[in-house]
């Protein structure tokens, strides 16, 4: 299984040029739709004038300060929402009253769709920065309040008991066994966060007048430029992707790793 | 045969015991309630156990008779009951190195590797790098797991996650090793070799064992003396000695007449039906 990443073997290889061909052929069905002109070019670009304005807009630096000011907010929205939620979740985990009243509030608010905060966050906050990351915070502070939670009440009393007889005080228990065994749990619980936070971002840029990537596809619906609107589509997708691959693809391979399947 | 000592005066039975040495461990007068919103469980009723130093002792009985909440008494786990425990002239108050566990179920934690795992009491500890390093490796080799110990615990075997657990109960130096049906899940053969395993690291670090077992065999392999409890409520019935050379094998017929001694015990505990529940 570890050696697998080392080496790539014939079927990764195989897996990998069933994905790449995949790709090659929407592209291509896309490219030929495009050019028959099934749907007004207005309508439905080809891909080749999407991936056009792609490289202009990157050139132009449009895209750059978009993704820069997009990236900054989903941060510190996300940092200040992992704060919250872990001290929340483990708040509700750790006392019985807290789960009975703070508890239920989480699970109330965590059904809510993040973006229905933005009205009550342009009253309270204006049309500012304080408020789209009010949105974005709101969005990811509840599913990993929950996963804190789960993560800290799954703990078997039986690996409390084992640290214990290995004489791990409170403060141990905590830093060497509450924490890690939290890992599975939270993993799941900040990749629906970002998911939440990332979507609630975009859905805020877009009502809102500032810089961001969500607000440049609203530019481009104002310019009335279709292969702009795509092209900013196909950024947010990638970004989408890329974080979920690299940090928490890793994240629950490290899991997967440790915990085996029966946590994956 | 097996010298057959007292419920209430144990260590008389031993001949080479002539003057008792201080117990390392005494649970005195000891009673265990379990009171649910249903029922009220005497689960232990004025049990008296001595355990000397360097002393293999083996508890046996039916299901329910209260071995497991005997064991939780001396390591510190619970400590709500009646009675007195002391461990080394003073009372146990709670969980502690000098008196390790292994559990029945493999208490491992998933996010470490074996290695990590064996070395985790010592790091508790402060015990620097080095010396971690040493006594792990060793530990390991031990309990025949050197080989794996990178290997995390979902990886191995349940008679390997058995041996990881002795051996990171038996890193710390404890003073006794609590062991709860450690082999229970085992297959007859990984069994009888962790059997022989115990044994020989047994001989060579000379710890002191309360080892709590549902096989009668296991028992009078192991144990130099064998303490049969009956249900309803939990007591302790008889304390048998095992006076056989070491090591010992389950096709010893020493070992299995003194097995059958202890079953026929074992047979008459059921024989008075008392009501298990007050209600
Ligand atoms: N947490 C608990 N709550 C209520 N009753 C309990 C609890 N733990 C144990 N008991 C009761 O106490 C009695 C003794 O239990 P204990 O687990 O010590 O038995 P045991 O001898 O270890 O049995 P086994 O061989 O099946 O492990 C049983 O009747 C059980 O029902
Ligand atoms: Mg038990």
């Amino acid at each position: 299984m570890r050696s697998s990443r080392l080496i790539p073997s014939r079927e990764t290889g195989l897996k990998l040029l069933r994905i790449v061909g995949f790709y090659v052929a929407v592209i291509a069905l896309w490219s030929l739709l495009g050019r028959v002109e099934v749907w007004s070019p207005f309508l439905f670009p080809s891909p080749e004038k999407v991936f056009a304005s792609l490289r202009t807009n990157f050139a132009n630096g449009l895209i750059l300060d978009g993704l820069q000011a997009s990236m900054q907010r989903l941060v510190v929205g996300y940092v200040i929402s992992f704060v919250l939620g872990m001290a929340l979740g483990l708040l509700t985990a750790a006392s019985k009253f807290a789960n009975e009243t703070i508890g239920g509030v989480v699970l109330g608010l965590q059904s809510l769709p993040s973006i229905t905060w933005l009205p009550l966050a342009v009253l309270w906050f204006g049309l500012s920065e304080t408020a789209i990351i009010f949105v974005v915070l709101m969005g990811s502070t509840f599913s990993i309040a929950i996963s804190a939670r789960a993560g800290m009440r799954g703990l078997p009393p039986l690996l409390t008991r084992a640290a214990g007889t290995l004489g791990a005080t409170r403060w141990q228990l905590y830093r060497y066994v509450v924490l890690p065994a939290m890992v599975p749990s939270m993993v799941q619980g900040m990749k629906q966060g970002w998911s939440f936070a990332w979507r609630s971002l975009m859905a805020g840029e877009l009502l809102f007048v500032s810089v961001g990537l969500g607000h440049l596809l609203d530019v481009g619906r104002n310019l009335n430029n279709i292969n702009m609107v795509f092209a900013i589509m196909l950024v947010i997708i990638a970004v989408g992707v890329a974080v979920d691959r690299l940090l928490f693809g890793r994240a629950e391979a490290w899991v997967r790793e440790r915990w085996g399947f029966a946590a994956a | 045969m097996a010298l057959i000592a007292d419920t209430g005066r144990q260590g008389g039975g031993r001949a080479s015991a002539a003057s008792d040495p201080e117990p390392l461990l005494a649970l005195r007068h000891i009673s265990k309630h379990f009171r649910t919103s249903r029922q009220d469980t005497l689960a232990l009723d004025d049990v008296t156990l001595k355990v000397r130093p360097r002393e293999f002792i083996c508890i046996v009985g039916p299901s329910g008779c209260g071995k497991s909440t005997l064991l939780n008494i001396a390591a510190g786990i619970d400590t709500d009951y009646q009675g007195e425990a002391v461990f080394e002239g003073a009372p146990i108050r709670g969980m502690a190195q000098q008196r390790a566990v292994v559990f029945q179920e493999p208490a491992l934690f998933p996010w470490l590797n074996v290695r990590d795992n064996v070395e985790f009491g010592l790091k508790l500890r402060g015990v620097p790098k080095e010396q971690r390093r040493e006594i792990v490796d060793r530990q390991l080799a031990l309990v025949n797991l050197s080989r794996f110990d990178r290997a995390y615990i979902h990886e191995l075997s349940g008679g390997m996650k058995q041996r990881a657990q002795l051996a990171r109960g038996l890193a710390v130096e404890p003073h006794v090793l609590l062991m709860d049906e450690p082999f229970a899940a085992l297959d007859a053969q990984t069994r009888d070799d962790l059997q022989l395993e115990l044994q020989s690291v047994w001989a060579r670090i000379g710890t002191t064992v309360l080892f709590v077992t549902h096989n009668v065999r296991e028992a009078v392999i192991l144990g130099d003396r064998v303490v049969v409890m009956s249900p309803s409520p939990g007591r302790i019935k008889k304390i048998i000695d095992i006076p056989l050379e070491r090591p010992r094998t389950p096709d010893d017929h020493a070992v299995a007449d003194l097995a059958a001694a202890v079953r026929y015990e074992l047979q008459n505990v059921g024989a008075e039906p008392e009501p298990r529940y007050a209600i």
